[in-house]
């Protein structure tokens, strides 16, 4: 038997708006947070656009404490943690420390403050290093300072599978809940808009080097030439279903299903790994492809990823058959934490009965997608497939049921 | 190298610099006799403050007087051994 597990609190970082509501007022109108990076002088750099998070003072919401030992994306996370626990109206004071556990996923850790550092080593020598240099940087920061803030004790750690992450932490978490642990707070946030994250992000060779923000990141438009970067993500409360309904809680959806896979040795010339991942997560929810309303699409804006998801796509769907989205075009892809945004951009769409669209782009017309554009569309979101690919070789794919769809 | 003697003011400073405040301590009441414990400042917060100490005032402190440091009295009272050492030798 399995338990049903269920999202019952957001809490959004996004470059398109600084908590649920502005991001999704911002995103059902199909607004974008995609500018020129202001945290460092990218004007040296072929890359010079991002998605950053607006307005965001970490000293209006956290304490002095914290400031020193956290990079930018642990600070977000904190906050969005904290947005997510009063959504889901959960006091971690009144709850048990060993039913509370943090599940999170990370991309590259905290690079700005690890840069920082390693420019006070070489520039200025070791006793300029902070302290906190020791744990600041690593992967699993988010998960352990959230626990430590909301003194969490359950299950905890870390899923590093670049953009995938933000899936496999959820599933981690799902998997840690139905083993007997009440409550997990897992989605990611991920944010390196330094110098560092930057050329690593360039070497990698995928990101966009277009100067103008409404024709940098097209996925699936014959113009795809790779993705502007982004900082932000969703922070998500999960509990078993039972639970959120005893507490009296509002529950926006369950994690019906959820697939894995790794894709072929480069050059073999077998078929890529996502189409066998999105199979995978449907049978688990028990659903045929005709019961998913909405994909919330990877959307790599490189030409032949873009076309790799798109036939996985259609070889479940068929042409066409079902809509696609990816509302990443308003916000840059956030790495670890663009699936967790998506998943929460799902939820949001069955709430208000929207497809939230695909931004700036004019859908490549051979590879059969029923592509969102424009505006968002009217329709009743009951179940939503958000997908995930890591670089290397990692395909995730999660089914999402609405709490009001029986 | 600076060699007037370190104060509790000069420690506050450098506590909130290196390692910020805990929100329910207040730092401007008497803390001289306090656990650095109790006022929220654990061991990695210390370490930083003992290494922003050796850094403004040109001294290296021993890892067995940061342990047995425990209060902001014995730690002034470590750090300005330490300083009256340096200007006598």
């Amino acid at each position: 038997m399995t338990v049903p597990v269920v999202i019952t609190g957001l809490g959004i970082a996004s470059p398109n708006g600084l908590g649920k509501e502005a991001y999704w007022a911002a995103t059902r109108a199909g607004r974008g947070g995609i500018g020129p990076v202001t945290r460092f002088d990218a004007s040296p750099y072929p890359a010079r656009l991002a998605g950053e998070v607006p307005g965001f003072a970490a000293e209006d919401h956290l304490p002095s404490r914290l400031l020193p030992q956290t990079d930018r994306m642990t600070r977000l996370a904190l906050v969005a943690a904290d947005w997510a626990l009063a959504d889901a109206g959960i006091k971690p004071e009144d709850t048990e420390a060993f039913d509370m556990g943090v599940v999170t996923a990370s991309s590259s850790g905290g690079f700005e403050f690890g840069q920082n550092e390693l420019r006070k080593l070489w520039a200025r020598g070791s006793q300029h290093v902070s302290a906190y240099q020791s744990f600041a940087w690593f992967y699993a920061v988010n998960s352990g300072q959230i626990s430590i803030r909301h003194g969490m004790k359950g299950p905890s750690g870390v899923l590093v599978s670049d953009q995938a992450g933000g899936l496999d932490a959820v599933a981690h978490a799902r998997r840690q809940i139905r083993k007997g642990t009440r409550m997990i707070v897992s989605g990611s946030v991920d944010a390196s808009v330094c110098p560092w994250g930057w050329v690593a992000q360039l070497a990698g060779g995928r990101l966009s080097t277009q100067d103008d923000p409404d024709r940098a990141y097209l996925p699936f438009d014959a113009r795809a030439a790779g993705h502007v970067a982004g900082e932000g993500g969703a922070i998500l409360i999960m509990e078993r279903a039972e639970d959120a309904r005893e507490r009296g809680a509002r529950v926006y959806g369950e994690v019906a299903g959820y697939g894995a896979t790794f894709d072929p040795r480069p050059g073999s010339g077998r078929e890529p790994a996502l189409r066998r991942a999105i199979e995978l997560a449907l049978a688990e929810a028990g659903c045929a492809p005709g019961d998913i309303d909405v994909v919330f699409a990877d959307a790599a804006a490189v030409p032949e990823l873009d076309r790799a998801e798109a036939d996985a796509i259609s070889a479940v769907f068929g042409p066409g058959g079902v809509p696609v989205t990816a509302p990443k075009t308003m916000t840059g892809r956030l790495y670890s934490g663009a699936a967790p945004l998506d998943l929460a951009a799902a939820l949001l769409a069955m709430e208000s009965g929207l497809i939230p669209p695909t931004t700036n782009v004019d859908p490549d017309p051979s590879l059969g997608l029923d592509l969102v554009t424009g505006a968002a569309r009217p329709a009743r979101v009951g179940t939503a497939l958000v997908l995930a690919r890591g670089y290397g070789g990692f395909n995730s794919a999660a089914v999402l049921r609405s709490s009001l769809s029986d | 190298m600076n060699t007037q003697p370190f104060t509790i003011d000069d420690l506050k400073r450098i506590l909130l610099e290196g390692a910020g405040a805990d929100e329910s301590v207040d730092l401007d009441r008497d803390i001289l006799d306090t656990q650095f414990e109790q006022l929220g400042y654990e061991s990695l917060a210390l370490l930083e403050t003992s290494s922003r100490i050796e850094r403004e005032y040109g001294i290296t402190l021993s890892d067995t007087i940061l342990a047995d440091a425990t209060t902001p009295r014995l730690l002034l009272d470590a750090v300005n051994a330490h300083l009256a050492d340096g200007a006598a030798a």
